[in-house]
């Protein structure tokens, strides 16, 4: 399973950014192999709507959850429609937040 | 015809009195329109206004999905420099609050599925105040989150037998800022002598230079102390154009309703030195 995880930077040691469309990377994170890749978000140059758009670039890479600080309401209806599982109020660093959404998984 | 933006870069510096003083000083020679860009939170009518003329809605373009045209093909959504529209492959989601009324959608759609919405964002007022002085403002729904509809509408309904036209601006420098002041002759620059005066004051030259529209400075509340200002001025060569003094009975007066053209005799000429070098 994907999870994606909003991060100020490109790995799995950087911080969770505290919202979603205007976070500088998504981290993509493969549960099962731990693999990442990580995405500059091109919502932060966006007219508007980075949040939708930023629900449109998770969903198209196939990604089922989606761990972060806060997500405003446009994100959350698109989010809802694709049927991504949304975790807000997450902190710490990317590898942090997957092994603590995993472990409540079990 | 000649236009004059009244601007600064927060709100509380004194925009409204120095347009209402220049309104009411500029209709003993001429045919003046006062509008009143401030959408947000409009206040130039608490001082005039006494002959209303009429008000009307004000509504602007949305897109209206028709499901059964639609092929889903997502021409819309990938015009949409907003992100308003998801294409999901059995709807389109539409978000109203990020849509900036351009019809884009509508131009592109190949299957004719767009219909042409209105919404309403708020009313807009024409006034008659004497002679000399016409006077319009328009006021936001609350709830609304853009500006900018209610500005351009303000700015189709300009009189085309007056003057002068002097416009409001909202204060900062942002978008409904740039709009209001946008295809002024002149921008008065109000400001007062204040560190943060000054602050305010650079951002708003600043994107006023960037437009390229020649610029003047109004300290407000000035007591004599404004060498921070006039420093600016000079280091920048934006001319001081006028002073207005601090009064505690002016201000106890505008805190009633109550502005007085003739409260300071001084600046009368000043005045009409602006209006007649532009
Ligand atoms: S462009 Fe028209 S047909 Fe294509 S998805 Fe949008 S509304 Fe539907
Ligand atoms: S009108 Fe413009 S901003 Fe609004 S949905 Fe259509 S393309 Fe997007």
């Amino acid at each position: 399973m994907k999870i994606a995880v909003t991060s100020t930077g490109g790995s799995l040691n950087a911080q969770v950014a505290p919202n979603f469309g205007r976070c500088a990377y998504f981290i993509i994170v493969n549960s099962e192999d731990m693999k990442f890749e990580p995405i500059s978000n091109p919502g932060t140059g966006m007219m508007g709507g980075a949040g939708p758009a930023a629900a449109r670039l998770i969903n198209d890479r196939d990604c089922k959850v989606l761990l972060t600080g806060s997500v405003g309401p446009n994100a959350q209806s698109a989010l809802k429609q694709f049927d991504i599982e949304v975790v807000t109020g997450v902190s710490g660093t990317v590898k942090e937040a997957v092994d603590n959404y995993l472990e409540t998984q079990k | 015809m000649k236009k004059i933006a009244v601007a600064s870069g927060k709100g509380g510096t004194g925009k409204t009195t120095v347009s209402l003083l220049l309104t009411l000083i500029a209709s003993k020679k001429y045919k003046v329109q006062l509008v009143d860009c401030d959408v947000e939170n409009p206040n130039c009518h608490i001082f005039l206004g006494s002959f209303p003329i009429k008000k009307e809605k004000i509504g602007v373009f949305y897109p209206v999905i028709n499901l059964e045209k639609c092929s889903f093909c997502k021409k819309c959504q990938e015009v949409c420099e907003y992100n308003c529209l998801l294409v999901l492959d059995d709807n389109v989601l539409f978000f109203p609050e990020l849509c900036h009324p351009c019809k884009g959608c509508l131009f592109v759609c190949p299957e004719g599925a767009i219909d042409e919405g209105k919404r309403e964002v708020g009313d807009i007022c024409w006034f008659r105040e004497s002679d000399n002085i016409y006077f319009n403002y328009a006021v936001m729904d609350v709830g609304e989150a853009r500006a900018n509809p209610l500005i351009e509408e303000l700015k189709k309904n300009l009189e085309n037998d007056v003057d002068l036209i002097i416009f409001d601006s909202p204060p900062g420098a942002n978008c409904p800022m740039v709009q209001a002041v946008n295809d002024s002759d002149y921008v008065i620059l109000v400001t007062e002598p204040t560190p943060f005066g000054l602050y305010d004051l650079k951002i708003a030259w600043s994107v006023v230079n960037k437009l390229g529209i020649p610029a003047g400075i109004v300290i407000n509340r000035d007591e004599g102390e404004d060498k921070i200002i006039t420093d600016f001025s000079s280091q920048e060569n934006i001319p001081v154009i006028l002073k207005i003094p601090f009064s505690l009975e002016f201000a106890r007066l505008y805190s009633e309703g109550v502005i007085k053209a003739d409260f300071f005799p001084d600046i009368e000429e000043k005045m009409f030195n602006i209006i007649e070098s532009i």
